[in-house]
């Protein structure tokens, strides 16, 4: 498969298309918005927390494929999740796009989020790949500001 | 009659062939990416560079290298030399009156920073106000940002239409005794828009209010006469126009320029130092504190040498071609709308195109070897007037040829296939 293909695989396709948890959470616990001003992608990450545990976390926003089907993708994935599986998922995440994880050692941990793999060929898009993941993060921290990539 | 018109295309189809001819100047063109030909249409960003201006640049490095206005030794006075020639290239290039009216820049934002920092600080007082376009780059807004909110003066902006053209009633409206300069782009690197700054000029001018035109997307393609434009200050930078990155001109007239404290200080620009008192240097040294850059002043002049030669009347014909056949070949791209419309238009075609983002766009079109820009081209307030985020932009140099038009429109079609 080409690294293009690689890049946009269908499960990223289908999820910049039609993504999960695309809407407004009015009894938001905390929500953030995060921006990469290069290119204008601009999300905003809701999260509901009942105590560690997040019980409900959704987006809105526009951008990229890339960062759309992240977006998506890791609202769905985090579902249920403790903070520190969140933070540490991030972390393998992040191991990912930037290369520094091999995939096949992350696939097992990231399952639907392996398909971001492709991202680490192509360094200008990281950015893109990651902006959902750092505003979660920010959510998560309790920041109160919006956050940039740049 | 029919002979007149025969032989009017076959003398055009002549300067086009000519201009075809020119690709092979530019090495830089004959590379792959990506397993494909290069086709590298990020001109407006960056040009490429001829041979002549990559050995220019070279040839003074290894014999002319040394600092000048200095030396009396034999290097530093051949340097001062071939520096100082360059002054001359621009003046003809520009057909300013003076070669004081040169001063060596870093390049368009360090020539527009120079004005609004030494012009605008003695001229602009608290509610005064400063007159830009709603399509300037951010190069020509902050610079006058900072001023008017370090003098308690206003930034005003003329508005476009929704071609992406000036309007010429509104623009009127806002020239007042409270204004006290308009600085202007002369092309829009996000629109292509060709503003009528000659007219734009004179009706400042009936005012009283001095110009600043932004050349930084005039220069490479076409013929710029500074004193027909009537401006007061014109700025550019070398790396559009075929020269090295680092280096640029500020052109002004000499009457503003002999009025304007120093903008930056050190060596270079004083006559005597002592520590009770400085006497500045005359035009255009007062303006030219430090060693400049001296390699990139000498690949510019190479650069002004190529442009003479190459007719840019013939160059601003052959883009308007490639152009319009851009144009043409993305209206069957379904969901493609093109942004800028202007009926004075440079070879820059920024378009979006329904659900794709641009970055997707230049993602795809990268693998093809196709090199465009995508994001807001530092012109953020345009993004918003036209109420896109980003948008993709295609920016054609006279070595651009339709057969990488052709690879372009195709890769777009793929885009399509990829994402829908």
């Amino acid at each position: 498969m080409s690294a293009l293909r690689e890049l946009y695989q269908q499960v990223i396709l289908d999820h910049n298309k039609n993504p999960k948890n695309f809407r407004v959470m009015q009894d938001a616990t905390g929500s953030i918005e995060g921006y990469n001003p290069l290119c204008g992608d601009h999300y905003t990450v809701y999260v509901r927390m009942e105590g560690e545990v997040i019980a409900d976390i959704s987006f809105t926003g526009s951008g990229c494929a890339i960062s759309k089907a992240s977006a998506s993708v890791m609202s769905s994935f985090l579902k249920g999740m403790t903070r520190g599986e969140a933070e540490s998922t991030f972390r393998d995440f992040h191991g990912l796009v930037t290369g520094m994880t091999a995939p096949g050692e992350a696939v097992e941990r990231l399952g639907k989020l392996a398909a971001f793999a492709g991202v680490s060929e192509f360094p200008a898009r990281v950015k893109c790949a990651s902006l959902p993941w750092h505003t979660l993060h920010a959510v998560l921290e309790g920041a109160s500001r919006p956050i940039s990539t740049e | 009659m029919q002979t007149t018109t025969a032989q009017r295309n076959q003398e055009l189809l002549e300067r086009f062939e000519a201009i075809r001819g020119c690709r092979h100047h530019f090495p830089l063109l004959r590379q792959r990416v990506n397993g494909k030909p290069l086709v590298y249409f990020d001109n407006a960003a960056t040009s490429q560079k001829p041979q002549v201006v990559i050995d220019a640049t070279l040839r003074y490095y290894e014999e002319e290298n040394s600092n000048i206005h200095r030396g009396v030794h034999y290097l530093s006075e051949r340097a001062t030399q071939a520096y100082e020639g360059v002054r001359v290239k621009v003046q003809h290039l520009l057909n300013a009156a003076h070669q004081r009216e040169i001063i060596f820049v870093r390049g368009t934002t360090e020539g527009i920073n120079l004005v609004a920092y030494s012009y605008g600080r003695t001229a602009v007082k608290a509610g005064d106000e400063v007159l830009i376009s709603a399509m300037e780059h951010h190069s020509n807004i902050v610079p006058w940002q900072i001023l008017c909110e370090q003098k308690g003066a206003a930034l005003r902006v003329i508005p476009i239409n929704d071609r992406g053209e000036i309007e010429l009633g509104e623009y009127e409206k806002l020239l007042t005794p409270r204004t006290k300069i308009v600085a202007l782009v002369h092309v829009s690197n996000a629109l292509g828009t060709i503003n009528p700054v000659k007219t734009m000029v004179a009706m400042a001018h009936a005012h009283g209010i001095p110009v600043l035109l932004d050349g930084a997307q005039a220069v490479p393609h076409m013929k710029v006469d500074v004193r027909d434009l009537g401006c007061d200050f014109y700025v550019f930078s070398a790396h559009k126009a075929f020269g090295p990155t680092g280096v640029g001109v500020l052109y002004g007239v000499t009457k503003l320029l002999d009025a304007m404290p120093p903008y930056q200080s050190g060596g270079d620009m004083i006559k005597s130092v002592t520590f009770e008192k400085t006497i500045y240097n005359d035009l255009p040294h007062k303006f030219e504190a430090g060693t400049p850059n001296i390699g990139g002043g000498i690949g510019m002049g190479a650069a002004i040498d190529y442009i003479n030669e190459i007719d840019l009347a013939s160059v601003g014909e052959f883009e308007q071609e490639l152009l319009s056949y851009a144009t043409m070949g993305v209206a069957d791209i379904p969901g493609l709308k093109i942004i800028g419309t202007a009926r004075q238009k440079a070879s820059v075609l920024s378009f979006v195109i329904d659900g794709i983002h641009p970055h997707d766009i230049g993602t795809i079109l990268d693998d093809e070897g196709i090199a465009i820009r995508t994001g807001h081209h530092c012109a953020q307030p345009v993004m918003q007037r036209f109420g896109v985020p980003a948008t993709a932009r295609a920016s054609f140099a006279f070595y651009n040829t339709k057969e990488e038009i052709d690879v372009f429109l195709a890769a777009l079609h793929r885009v399509r296939e990829i994402l829908g």
